[in-house]
């Protein structure tokens, strides 16, 4: 077939069954025991029938939570691991190896580790001996050549190792989450460097569980959950379906977690208390994770025996971190509220959330007018999550920027 | 196709040995020497006690010579067997992250054994010199016997070290069982004072086999070899037993070597 010669790699029904044993029987005696017994084994089955093509001259991302499957799967693809079942086939040269930096040795000077960590990539000496000179360049370490590897700073490791599998003239290249080390100069280069190999026509797998390096640099991602494929096709749908995975389930957790956390709840005063809060979107839908940007609201639920005039409402946000991001309360906000009494309760919001990743620890706290009598004092219990599409800005809180030369 | 992919890692084999070697002997001030260390005091110690104590090498010419060949060809056995044994465990990350033949591993521990051994043979020549002993017309031959210890240390180091994967107790019997085979080869004791059936039997281990085939081509005609204990058919049997041993050993291994990523 013709349209067979774009393919690099080619996976046909891929399953992988990991048996462990209950009991490992890692000694002889052990097993020389229990030759009659039956073994016991739990199946974990790390990938399920997984076929996919990856065509020749793409930048290819497999993305996914932790336990996904997605690095079974890429070793798999470079024959570190057998397939239980399925078959792979392959167009080019691959490169075997997953992480950067396997096999050198942190004794031997980054010379003696070039010969080395490059024969384990299936290089001969002449090769590496051609290619030399544009292996210790790119690495920036020209008058660091003779040093042991073990003195360099991570960086320089990492541009060793990275210059090396560069240099490794493979025609499919497999990398799990090594965009991840390296100050961000270095890693733009690197990401440079991908392109340019995709532009001689060169395949390059990314595993990662990075959304914006699939978005920003993959031709075509794949998504793997529990060892399935869950979506595969352009980045920013396959991202996006990603994001709202995790979404849903963290939603879960912290529902659960909230479950837990009710008998931890301290009131100061048995007829006065705050008895919980929700989050809100601006449906009024209950929910936990919100994207930047949105509205959230946090309706507190207040619950008096007694009527109390003048209270006044307070809330502190921190991040996980500990810092605190902001503090109102009703009183400076300017909000009079004569008496309350019973049951009720009051929405805060949050307009535009001008945050990003992360989980955000939400104080509420019922005091008096003077702030002197705390009735109900709930620090940092109520969490919620943001997760951000935005890669434009870093850090905790989202600014009005502009710029101007 | 599959042989010439492993012609490509040759290199590799060198790359691992040199490291292996640096590794050893850096920063210490006598290097290569230390693992001089062991089988000369060893030979020092049995040399007192067997030829002052006992006089059991009396009936042999030079037998401080012999002694001495006998030790450094059962070290390299041993040396090679042990560093062989772990170099499949040792190498537990690299295994789990890059794929290459992983024969490489075990083969170049053994290489690193065979090149002290082979160091450890220059000493042994130099003692040939001071003692006299004039090396015979045989003396090449030594070269085939080396080749025959290299295959069947390797097998033995490949069989070893596709169990240890497995069974973390291979360690401790091989232990046993390398001390047990030490006073059941003839490398103190000349194979004259061992009772005629025994002595048969002794004979039959491969490594007697090389020990004193080495000895008579190198320094003695007059010690017992394979073809003067053992009748015809019979005496064959050490030689092939090196052979099937390795091809047992490299068959198991390569049966296991698919699976050692997820076993270790």
């Amino acid at each position: 077939m013709a349209k067979d010669k774009d393919i690099a790699i080619k996976v046909e029904n891929v399953s992988k069954l990991f048996s462990i044993p209950h009991e490992k029987h890692a000694t002889l005696k052990a097993s020389a025991l229990n030759i009659f017994s039956k073994r016991s084994y739990t199946e974990f089955s790390a990938l399920r029938d997984v076929s996919f093509e990856v065509k020749k001259g793409e930048f290819f991302g497999i993305i996914g939570r932790n336990g996904c499957g997605k690095s079974t799967l890429l070793k798999i693809i470079a024959g570190i691991y057998l397939p239980t079942s399925g078959k792979i086939t392959y167009d080019g040269r691959i490169s075997p190896f997953l992480e950067l930096g396997v096999g050198f040795n942190p004794e031997l000077t980054a010379r003696e580790n070039i010969f080395l960590g490059g024969s384990i990539l299936g290089l001969t000496r002449k090769e590496l001996e051609a290619s030399f000179d544009k292996i210790v360049e790119f690495a920036e370490l020209q008058d660091f050549i003779d040093m042991k590897f073990k003195n360099f700073s991570s960086g320089m490791q990492v541009r060793l190792a990275f210059a090396l599998a560069i240099y490794a003239h493979a025609e499919i290249l497999l990398m799990d989450e090594v965009l991840a080390v390296g100050d961000s100069n270095f890693q733009s280069k690197c990401l440079e460097e991908f392109n340019s190999y995709r532009e001689q026509g060169k395949t390059i797998v990314l595993v990662t569980h990075d959304i914006t390096i699939v978005q920003r640099y993959c031709d075509r991602a794949m998504l793997l959950r529990n060892g399935k494929i869950v979506n595969i096709g352009k980045p920013e749908d396959v991202g996006n379906e990603y994001m709202l995975q995790n979404m849903s389930d963290e939603e879960k957790r912290i529902l659960e977690e909230r479950e837990e956390g009710d008998e931890k709840s301290v009131s100061r005063n048995k007829d006065v208390s705050i008895t919980g809060v929700e989050f809100l979107d601006t449906e009024g839908q209950v929910r936990s994770v919100f994207k930047t940007g949105e509205d959230i609201t946090a309706r507190i639920h207040y619950f008096t025996k007694q009527p109390i005039e003048k209270p006044v409402f307070g809330v502190a946000i921190h991040t996980q971190d500990g810092i605190h991001i902001s503090g109102p309360n009703t009183r400076t906000s300017d909000i009079r509220i004569p008496e309350i009494c019973g049951k009720g309760y009051i929405d805060f919001t949050i307009k535009k959330a001008p945050l990003f990743t992360g989980a955000y620890n939400l104080t509420v706290a019922l005091f008096d007018w003077n702030l002197s009598i705390p009735y109900s004092f709930q620090e940092q219990r109520y969490i919620f999550r943001i997760r951000s599409a935005d890669t434009n800005q870093y850090g905790v809180v989202k600014l009005e920027i502009s710029w101007k030369i | 196709m599959k042989s010439l992919q492993s012609l490509k890692y040759y290199g590799l084999v060198r790359e691992l040995t040199l490291t292996d070697f640096k590794l050893k002997y850096k920063a210490s001030f006598f290097g290569y020497l230390w693992s001089l260390g062991k089988p000369l005091m060893l030979f020092g110690v049995l040399l007192v006690v067997f030829t002052s104590f006992f006089k059991m090498g009396g009936a042999i010419p030079n037998y401080p010579v012999y002694l001495l060949l006998g030790i450094v060809l059962w070290t390299y056995f041993v040396e090679a067997t042990f560093s062989s044994m772990a170099s499949i465990v040792g190498k537990g990350d690299l295994i789990r992250k890059v794929y290459f033949p992983r024969i490489i591993l075990t083969i170049s521990a053994s290489v690193t054994a065979l090149i002290t051994l082979l160091l450890n043979l220059v000493v042994v020549l130099i003692f040939m010199i001071f003692s006299k002993v004039s090396p015979s017309v045989n003396s090449p031959l030594l070269f085939l016997l080396l080749i025959e210890f290299f295959v069947l240390t390797s097998g033995v180091s490949l069989l070893l070290a596709s169990l240890f994967v497995r069974f973390r107790d291979i360690a401790h019997i091989w232990e046993i069982c390398a001390q047990a085979m030490f006073y059941a080869t003839p490398i103190l004791y000349p194979l004259s004072m061992v009772p005629g059936e025994f002595g048969k039997v002794l004979m039959l281990s491969p490594i007697a086999q090389i020990i004193q085939d080495s000895r008579y081509v190198l320094i003695t005609t007059e010690t017992g070899t394979v073809f003067n204990t053992l009748s015809f058919p019979f005496s064959l049997i050490p030689y092939s037993l090196s052979f099937i041993i390795f091809i047992i050993g490299y068959w198991i291994f390569q049966k296991e070597a698919s699976k050692f990523a997820e076993e270790i």
